[in-house]
């Protein structure tokens, strides 16, 4: 046909959005660096070798796990890299690495690549890689160090309870009211720069709202997950404590309840499409979470809560599925007819 | 003097925002000279293909008939030069498809053919003969034929005529010429259709960055008196706000539902060139056998506005144009969002084409194709409230119910759902795929 040029042919549109997964992953884990930064100066050197060693054995299983199944290698997209970072802010900074490794392994190659890779996986990863650890390991995975104990050179680090373990089973006004009171609670400030026990990279309100504020304004997640949960959670213990604000302050910044709100809940594919599914994904992810953490034998329910509801996304995305432009008028119409 | 600009009755959802790109629109249309030969495809329009009605040898003129059919949804084709018929032959059009063509050498004459007079219009029915006669076609780029369009029972409750200058393709700029440079066609043309056809209400929509164009359209609804029922528009500009089913909605807050036409809720969308045209066409008697188009990208050297014989080559456009600037990577006949990239460059141009676009290595995004991520971005950016992710999944192992469920014959190929996907899948192609399982389904 056309003699002097080739020219390239493909369907519209011919404009596409400068947007690419890797973009989007790159984006995360920007907005996961201000906590990183934050755990390191609380947790110390091994908060960051954690971390890595995370990061590093997520990617490897990735590459693996492609090459055995002799398929394109999809390291590049950086989906593994926020994996490793999630799974080893969901870890104590005392766990051993080679549990990491096993996490690592449990996230990526059972619940990510068996499942098909990047968009495939029904759960989240970085959290059934966490259950899996804290189910077969739980003195190591509950192994809560205290804030600036790496200073202290000491060689048995001082493991502190989390404020939600303190909270555990007291449920009641007095309880509450005694918790809120004793000596060694922290401060409301102290929690929300993340001075108190807790896993990696839960504990710093701060770093990981500005982490969130990131990726609203780059949009990469919408705040509907977030706010709902979050929102959910607040009006469930506000009841609980009885209009107390600070016990809900303290449930809201405990646990890994606003990493799991903002970087666990909000993952793409194991959360619904549309608004509204969102809406029920994250009231769901927060009924549970605090029915978790008021009736439950284990402190903290953010972890299986999420999993939970990701297990119901493919029914609440059929339930809510958007009704094509035009459809509710016809529909009415055929019910008008029919009358 | 009454001037009224409203806005929009109800918002369009979704859609993308690309950037504009009107770098063409300071040139007014430079008519080009014929090229040597022309080659008329016997489909130019949506719906039946006409059948040559002259022969090898033939001497015909400008505007001389050269393809009827019988058929109601078509449009008759005309010679848009003066000189012979040297071949009638099959051809594949820019979307691929292969079509008779008349291929006609140009005598440089230019003669008029005698044949042709001033439409007598009295009535309806002469206008609607009038239209069809003109060989009008959409001229916004779906080129649906406009008698067929127009062709409506005057008892159907067809109250609302809607003049689509939206133009919210990147690059083309002719629409908004049109309303510029031939604004008293524009004018007339807009009361020729509203008068002829009973209509009640007009709105004249056109996107908000279009200032220029506002001005003149607002000028031209002014000219009414009070009960003046010609409003203009203006709309956010915002891909695809020029889509038909976007255009009710804004206008009359109407919505078209699957499978229906804008005439089903009363409206008819009509292209501003065309009611132009119409109004030259019922001056003049002079057939549509040539159109104004945009050609831009970063491969051409001369960006400009045109207005081309129908049946010009594309390669002859190009070098009217400058030549290529740098090595082409794509040529796409149509705008960015919903044109065709085309394999040859001696492929004629049509009636319904708005514009050709040189693309260099700088306007043409190959984005590698990787797995989708569920973000569920193509859902948010469907104007259609469709969800591409689940259509493109369900095409893929060719589920013909579920296909059904999330109504993808719905779709009207905007691109928008392609466009903002971050794992660059092409889901208005798995759209067409998925149109054509549900219509082999259909048969079977």
């Amino acid at each position: 046909m056309s003699e002097e040029r080739k020219l390239t042919v493909s369907a519209s549109p011919h404009r596409r959005t400068v947007d690419t997964t890797r973009g989007i992953m790159l984006d995360v884990v920007i907005a996961l660096m201000p906590a990183l930064v934050l755990s390191v100066v609380l947790f110390g050197f091994r908060a960051l070798l954690v971390t890595l060693t995370s990061v590093v054995f997520c990617v490897l299983f990735e590459f693996l796990s492609r090459k055995a199944m002799k398929r394109e290698n999809t390291i590049g997209d950086l989906s593994a890299v926020v994996t490793g970072i999630l799974l080893a802010f969901n870890l104590p900074s005392t766990i051993p690495l080679w549990m990491v490794i096993i996490g690592d392994a449990v996230a990526i190659i059972v619940v990510k690549q068996f499942f098909g890779g990047i968009g495939q996986n029904f759960v989240n990863p970085a959290l059934v890689g966490r259950i899996v650890l804290m189910t077969s390991f739980p003195t190591y995975v509950n192994d809560y160090v205290a804030p600036f104990a790496w200073r202290i050179k000491t060689l048995d680090a001082v493991t502190t309870a989390t404020p939600l373990a303190q909270f555990a089973g007291k449920y009641n006004s007095e309880g509450i009211a005694q918790t809120l009171n004793s000596p060694e609670f922290p401060e409301l400030a102290k929690m929300f720069f993340g001075v108190r026990g807790g896993c990696l990279g839960e504990t710093c309100a701060a770093a990981i709202i500005l982490g969130a504020l990131y990726l609203f304004i780059r949009k990469v997640i919408s705040p509907t997950i977030p706010l709902f949960y979050i929102g959910t959670v607040a009006v469930i213990m506000l009841i609980v404590g009885k209009g107390s604000v600070p016990f809900v302050l303290y449930q809201l910044m405990a646990g890994g309840l606003l990493l799991g709100a903002v970087f666990m809940a909000t993952d793409y594919t194991t959360s619904p499409i549309n608004f509204r599914g969102k809406v029920i994904f994250a009231i769901g992810c927060g009924i549970i979470t605090s029915l978790i953490r008021i009736f439950g034998s284990l402190p903290e329910g953010v972890s299986f809560s999420i999993i939970l509801m990701n297990i119901l996304v493919p029914h609440i995305d059929n339930l809510t599925a958007q009704k094509p432009f035009g459809f509710i008028k016809e529909k009415i119409k055929k019910e008008e007819a029919a009358k | 003097m009454h001037s009224e600009i409203i806005k929009p009755v109800k918002k369009v959802r979704g859609g993308v925002k690309v950037s504009h790109d009107k770098n063409t629109k300071d040139m007014p249309v430079r008519r080009i000279e014929a090229p040597d030969f022309v080659t008329l495809p016997m489909s130019q329009h949506i719906g039946a293909p006409c059948t040559p009605v002259v022969k090898v040898g033939d001497t015909v003129k400008v505007g001389q008939l050269i393809g009827d059919t019988d058929k109601f949804v078509s449009a008759p084709i005309h010679s848009s030069v003066s000189g012979k018929v040297t071949a009638v032959k099959e051809i594949r059009t820019a979307t691929g498809m292969k079509t008779q063509a008349v291929i006609i050498e140009n005598d440089g004459e230019n003669a008029l053919y005698e044949g042709l007079e001033v439409p007598n219009i009295d009535t309806r029915e002469d206008f609607l003969k009038a239209v069809r006669a003109s060989g009008l076609v959409g001229l916004g780029g779906a080129g649906f034929p406009t008698h067929v369009k127009l062709g409506f029972k005057p008892d159907a409750g067809i109250d609302t005529l809607i003049i689509n200058a939206a133009e919210c393709e990147p690059f083309i700029t002719v629409d908004y010429r049109e309303c510029l440079d031939n604004s008293w066609d524009v004018f007339n043309g807009v009361h020729l259709v509203k008068e002829m056809l009973g209509f009640k209400k007009c709105i004249i929509a056109v996107e908000d960055n279009k200032k220029e164009a506002i001005k003149v359209l607002e000028r031209i609804a002014e000219k009414e008196d009070e009960n003046d029922e010609i409003k203009v528009m203006t709309l956010k500009s915002k891909y695809p706000q020029g889509a038909e089913k976007m255009m009710v909605l804004s206008a009359t807050g109407r919505k078209v539902p699957p499978g229906k036409l804008p005439a089903d809720v009363g409206c008819v969308v009509m292209n501003v060139a065309s009611a132009a045209f119409l109004s030259r066409y019922c001056k003049t008697g002079k057939p549509l056998v040539s159109r104004s188009m945009t050609v831009d990208g970063s491969a051409i050297l001369e960006p400009q506005n045109i207005r081309v014989p129908a049946g010009t080559e594309i390669d002859y456009i190009i070098s009217r144009c400058g030549g290529y600037k740098e090595d082409p990577v794509k040529i796409i006949a149509g705008g960015p969002m919903m044109g065709t990239s085309i394999i040859d460059t001696h492929t004629p141009v049509i009636k319904s084409n708005n514009a050709i676009l040189v693309l260099g290595k700088k306007d043409v995004s190959i984005k590698p194709e990787t797995d989708c991520i569920s973000c569920g971005r193509c859902a948010k950016a469907c104007p259609l409230s469709l969800m591409p992710t689940k259509i493109e999944r369900f095409a893929r192992v060719k589920d013909i119910d579920a296909l059904q469920k999330y109504s993808a014959m719905v779709c009207m190929e905007c691109g928008s759902c392609a466009y903002s996907c971050p794992a660059g899948r092409p889901l208005v192609q798995y759209m067409r795929n998925a149109k054509a399982i549900i219509r082999e389904g259909a048969q079977k």
